[in-house]
């Protein structure tokens, strides 16, 4: 289930990305945590006790939203733009 | 050899008239910005335009949020801008700044830091559960992305932004379910002072509540122990009020305390800080005409203590204003003056505003043992005791060394609070007493490719 409801831009053109190897929709506009949490409820898990995380400040200051890719870089998910053909993995510590 | 050009870090609404203002007099600054465009938070743009218009984003502060975004466009071939870039460390009067996918050295000749300000928290179990978001981060979502949090959201906390975020989600549509403010509700007649400094402020705040209250959201006041609780994602919040417990679902929750300033690049710069006793916080020290204690050096805005966007923008023209007269320049003393002067005005509307929304200081000797202080290296409440008792610490850093507390990844930005005031208690001092976390470089993660050979090691 997401975390996030879309109230604007649901019009705007749609972005492809793999969601942990599904196919997923996002729109142009979105940062890589809006696309991720307009689908599910976290983005990773946290490093020491494995819990699920979803990002927190929004504004590039928590660094709890970084997110790893499908090559192994990662990405703070609240200040990356979607683009296509990303593919996130959300079960990771990152 | 012609002197290199000024650095303004930052591009809110102190950055913006800083910019302007040293344009104004000749000179060409370096604006450098970790977002893609101008405005800070507060007049933060959606990534890509829609169908929202400025009234929609802004509400009253639209025309301001227009005019800041307007000035900054004009000065597009007068300034150099890099947008999406940040500075990580300041040395020897140079910035080494991550920009474009690599690190620059960028000298510079004057340097004014308008790096606003996040949210202050304070941990309440479970605050890092997916769902719970900061107020500000609440409002990103809703402005810039067009995404509410949840279906049905609880707004924690205190400060004006509580209210404000709240009535924007109203706005916007979303099933509000409740506020609920620690600050107890005898505090607010303080707002009648403020009614004679700010009445636009205190009356649109006003108005906030009553919408709110008008639409069946429930405001509660004084509340305390705050948990948020739900397994994988949030899904309920529990608050005490006097000896009654209360419990609410929901699946989103705003939370934040006010607003505390973003001032690692101040550190770095060497400036002097001073506790500061109305944000509770260690500040960079400064002056009414917002020089440092650094020659060169200027602070403006949020970043150099909160006082809200009207006054960065005018606390960002007196910097420049510092810098031009430092360097010899027409400095319109006149102007400076009339700016101070309606700063200190702002500056004792900020003193009710405290009054009004105090820091709830109880927090420090009711959190609960397993409460995670530290969302990055996951430290316990009961870690940082043990910490203390064991080690005889009463220095903030040394309990860091010991707890890893503030050596995360965010630096303590959301916990460095916390981790003061717990240990103010149980030392039995005041937190002005504990000293404050030393800033490092990279202030922020940044590619170790990125980094210089011996700042990375
Ligand atoms: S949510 Fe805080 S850095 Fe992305």
């Amino acid at each position: 289930m997401s975390l996030f409801h879309r109230i604007a831009r649901s019009d705007h053109a749609p972005v492809r990305f793999l969601l942990d190897g599904v196919p997923c929709e996002g729109r142009e506009g979105d940062t890589l945590l809006t696309a991720i949490l307009t689908h599910v409820d976290k983005v990773r898990v946290s490093d020491f006790s494995g819990a699920p995380r979803a990002g927190f400040c929004q504004m590039g200051a928590c660094q709890d939203c970084w997110v790893t890719l499908a090559d192994g870089e990662r990405v703070r998910a609240c200040t990356t733009p979607l683009a296509a053909g990303m593919s996130v993995v959300t079960g990771a510590a990152a | 050899m012609s002197r290199p050009q000024p650095l303004v870090v930052g591009a809110g609404p102190a950055g913006v008239r800083a910019a302007e203002t040293l344009v104004r007099a000749g000179l060409r600054p370096l604006v450098v910005d970790e977002a893609p465009a101008c405005g800070g938070q507060i007049y933060r743009r959606p990534l890509v335009k829609d169908e929202r218009d400025a009234r929609a984003l802004y509400g009253s502060e639209a025309g301001k949020a227009q005019r800041l975004h307007g000035a900054f466009a004009a000065l597009a071939d007068r300034i150099d801008h890099w947008p999406r870039a940040l500075v990580w460390n300041l040395r020897d009067g140079r910035a080494d700044i991550a920009v474009a996918g690599e690190s620059r050295a960028v000298a510079y000749d004057g340097l004014i830091l308008a790096t606003g300000a996040s949210d202050r928290v304070l941990p309440v179990p479970g605050w890092t559960l997916p769902g719970v978001f900061t107020l500000g981060g609440a409002q990103v979502a809703l402005k810039a992305q067009g995404c509410a949090i949840g279906q049905r959201v609880v707004f924690a906390g205190s400060g004006p932004l509580l209210y404000l975020v709240a009535w924007q989600y109203l706005k916007a549509g979303v099933k509000v379910a409740a506020v609920l403010d620690a600050a107890p509700f005898a505090a607010k007649r303080h707002l009648l002072r403020g009614l004679a400094l700010a009445p636009d402020i205190v009356l649109r705040g006003m108005r906030f509540a009553a919408e709110l209250r008008l639409n069946g959201v429930l405001l509660r006041h004084g509340i305390c122990d705050l948990a948020l609780e739900g397994e994988g994602r949030v899904a309920g919040v529990r608050w005490r009020e006097g000896r009654r417990e209360r419990h609410l679902f929901c699946d989103g929750v705003g939370y934040g305390l006010s607003l505390r300033s973003e001032t690692q690049l101040a550190d770095l710069a060497g400036c002097a800080f001073a506790f500061n006793q109305r944000d509770r916080a260690f500040l960079p020290q400064r002056d009414s005409s917002s020089r440092t204690s650094v020659r060169g050096v200027y602070i403006a805005g949020d970043g150099a203590g909160i006082a809200g966007a009207d006054a960065a923008e005018l606390a960002g023209e007196r910097a420049a204003l510092a810098l031009l007269e430092d360097r010899g320049l027409p400095h319109a003393p006149e102007r400076a003056a009339d700016l101070e002067r309606k700063l200190a005005r702002i500056g004792r509307f900020r003193d009710v505003l405290e009054a009004a929304f105090p820091f709830p200081a109880q927090w420090a000797a009711r959190v609960k043992d397993e409460t995670v202080v530290c969302r990055c290296e996951e430290v316990s409440a009961r870690a940082l005791r043990n910490a203390v008792h064991d080690f005889s610490l009463d220095e903030i850093n040394r309990l860091k060394a010991v707890s890893r507390i503030g050596m995360g990844r965010c630096q303590g930005r959301f916990c460095g609070a916390a981790a003061a005031e717990l240990l103010a208690v149980e030392t039995g001092r005041g937190v002005e007493a504990v000293g404050r976390l030393r800033s490092q470089p990279p202030v922020k993660p940044v590619p170790l490719t990125l980094m210089p050979r011996e700042a990375a090691e």
